[in-house]
């Protein structure tokens, strides 16, 4: 088994807003092996960005981690100092995001902004760092680096920026890369490159990355473990290719079912009935119940723990659970049969 | 960016010629014969045609405004009505004094404005924030003349500490820097709290970025995400408002002039309308419209220039 460098426990996030308390992340447990690339999958909204924000305690003052574990190398980062958590951003875990337009300062360089990170965490001159952020540029496949260096963000493209995003991100050769839909706002082209270049950096540099992602085709092309969200939860964790055999949760079940397969009839994609709750109005018992075709009063009751099947893969489901009231057999949409583990 | 510059350039040709036509109707705009005006009531048919002659007031009025801007265009503005002497003189020293107080005046609202609104934006929603922004409050509803007097008989008549005339010179600061200390407060008080909500609501809209998110994700200190990534951006608005101030204060120390007996074109321009001295009029408002177009420019400029960067993105 290999070592686990960031372990997720349980972790529960909460916006204080006019409307009350939104409970975005409500039970999201995952964890990273060393080296390896997780996905968190999950629609809009379910929590995704959250999480990762809530791991590097980044979130917005209205928000608040209210339980839970980030365990990274064993320590818990909920319980460090606003000091020790600075020196690990951008240092031990860096993050990449979903706009990467915006998130660039405008009035600075691009060389200015990479070379910060080198100054603030590694003690570089400004010279030295300089230097180094043109060879990142070269290491993300930025062309005629000693000249970009120079540049303002406006002088490139969305691609370039978060090009430069991941050489800033990966500037002080961190443990884990966080991820958060890099390449959603992105041409289907530049998508591809850039997934390419975190890939190859990510073997390269033997780091840990944790892909955040709506789209299941890149979890299956890049991933070795995936955790899937629902409604601010973890719904099911396992790896990638037990995933796609044999997906466990009826709302993984329908997430591939509702996906086009090249082998498959289009005329076959079967969507999702009802929609997400909101984190507002959450339902009683299991948050996919209204939505679930298998749902039993013991689901619109009581929430169900992340079961572990023993192989270190997990599901919150009640059918994988002895107090499970139906057939132990279940046929979740028609088709595909979640086995019983 | 050279072809911007141009193109403002020429805007501002329409610009000053519309003033200089407003500024030349300010007479013809007052009901009645300007001469009569000029002359008083009951002054002797002689002397008004005297005064109508010298102003060139019989001549048809496209005459008389192309001739009045022959004389601009030459730096004559003509000669008071009063004291015969030409208005240039009487202003050019006047100007000197009025600037100085709007500059002085810009510099404390700068400094106390950005202080007060920085610490609001990063204090923001707590006690300090409400505080700040409710003296801001006060600061921007509070008229000229009214903060005027309440500080002469605070500090000069209740405690005798400054005085409650001013004799601000071309000079500087001299022996006369306790003199300029409440005419500049009084005339800086509206634009600071002008520019401490500015920068404030400039810094929290800057703050909610996704800049500064990854600033925080490189493990930042705050410091250095307040001063350096956040207030760049946020100066940038806040630049205008400056030249806007600066601008405002030029036309606006009428008042403060007016209560602290300070000899500057605002006080010079009252003076004259008292004693219906027309061409001091013209010329002093002409000085600080033409000066007020090109702080303008300078302001939209400069903006630009800082602006280019995001403006692109
Ligand atoms: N500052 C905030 N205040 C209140 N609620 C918030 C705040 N930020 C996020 N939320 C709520 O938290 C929930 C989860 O948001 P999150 O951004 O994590 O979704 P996501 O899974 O990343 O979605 P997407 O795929 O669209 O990026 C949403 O319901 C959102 O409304
Ligand atoms: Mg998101």
């Amino acid at each position: 088994m290999v070592e686990t460098i960031l372990d997720v426990r349980d972790l529960r996030t909460s916006f204080y807003t006019d409307e009350g308390e939104v409970k975005a992340v409500d039970g999201v447990s995952f964890s990273v092996p060393k080296g390896k690339t997780i996905g968190i999958v999950g629609e809009s909204g379910s929590g995704k960005s959250i999480t990762s924000l809530s791991i590097l305690r980044l979130l917005a003052s209205n928000g608040k981690v209210v339980g839970g574990e980030v365990r990274f190398k064993g320590d818990n980062l909920l319980a460090y100092s606003e000091k020790k958590m600075r020196s690990l951003r951008g240092n031990k875990i860096s993050m990449i995001f979903q706009e990467p337009m915006t998130s660039l300062n405008p009035v600075f360089t691009v060389g200015q902004q990479i070379s910060e990170t080198l100054i603030e965490h590694q003690g570089m001159s400004k010279k030295a760092a300089m230097a180094k952020s043109v060879d990142l540029l070269k290491l993300v496949g930025i062309p005629s680096p000693d000249k970009r260096v120079k540049q303002y963000p406006y002088e490139l493209s969305g691609g370039m920026r978060q090009r430069v995003m991941i050489a800033i991100a990966l500037a002080c050769n961190p443990e884990i890369l966080i991820a958060d839909e890099p390449t959603t706002a992105l041409d289907v082209t530049i998508q591809a490159q850039i997934l390419g270049l975190i890939r190859d950096l990510q073997q390269r540099m033997g780091m840990s990355v944790v892909l955040i992602t709506h789209d299941l085709g890149v979890v299956a092309e890049t991933c070795d473990y995936v955790a899937v969200m629902y409604a601010g939860q973890v719904v099911e964790y396992s790896d990638v290719r037990t995933l796609f055999r044999k997906p466990k949760h009826p709302y993984t079940v329908g997430l591939l079912k509702s996906l086009p397969r090249p082998d498959e009839d289009q005329e076959k994609l079967i969507p999702i009935h009802g929609t997400v709750p909101s984190p507002l109005h959450m339902p009683v018992g299991c948050r996919f119940n209204p939505r679930c075709p298998a749902a039993t009063d013991l689901c619109r009751e009581k929430l169900p723990d992340l079961f572990d099947d023993g192989e270190g893969n997990q599901v919150r489901c009640w059918i994988y659970n002895e107090q499970w009231p139906g057939e132990k057999e279940v046929d979740v949409f028609g088709e595909e049969r979640t086995a019983r583990c | 960016m050279t072809k911007y510059i141009i193109r403002r350039l020429l805007q501002t040709i329409p610009v000053l010629i519309g003033v200089s036509i407003l500024v030349f109707s300010l007479m013809h705009l007052i009901p009645g014969d300007p001469a009569q005006i000029i002359a008083g009531e009951g002054a002797p048919e002689k002397t008004v045609e005297q005064i109508r002659e010298r102003l060139g007031l019989n001549e048809p009025i496209h005459k008389q405004y192309l001739n009045y801007m022959s004389g601009v265009v030459q730096g004559d503005l003509g000669n008071s009505v009063r004291s015969g002497r030409p208005v240039v003189d009487e202003i050019k020293t006047r100007f000197w004094v009025t600037l100085e107080l709007a500059t002085y005046a810009t510099i404390l609202a700068v400094f106390i404005g950005l202080m007060a609104g920085i610490i609001s934006a990063v204090r923001h929603y707590t006690f300090t924030d409400t505080a700040i922004m409710i003296v801001a409050l006060f600061g921007l509803s509070m008229p000229n003349f009214w903060l005027g007097l309440v500080l002469i008989d605070w500090f000069a008549i209740g405690g005798d500490w400054l005085p409650a005339w001013a004799k601000l010179r071309p000079s500087g600061w001299g022996d006369s820097w306790r003199q300029v200390v409440l005419p500049v407060i009084t005339l800086g008080t509206g634009g600071a709290a002008i520019i401490a909500r500015m920068t404030r609501s400039s810094m929290l809209e800057v703050i909610g970025q996704d800049y500064i998110r990854t600033a925080r994700a490189k493990g930042l200190t705050d410091r250095v995400i307040t001063y350096r990534h956040a207030l760049k951006n946020a100066l940038i608005p806040v630049v205008t408002v400056v030249g806007l101030e600066f601008g405002g204060f030029l036309g606006g120390a009428v008042l403060t002039e007016t209560i602290f007996a300070i000899n500057g074109m605002g006080r010079l321009t009252v003076q004259a309308i008292n004693t219906r001295d027309f061409p001091i009029v013209q010329g002093a408002v002409l000085v600080i419209s033409v000066l007020f177009v090109f702080v303008n420019l300078i302001v939209d400029i400069s903006y630009k220039l800082l602006n280019k960067r995001i403006d692109l993105g």
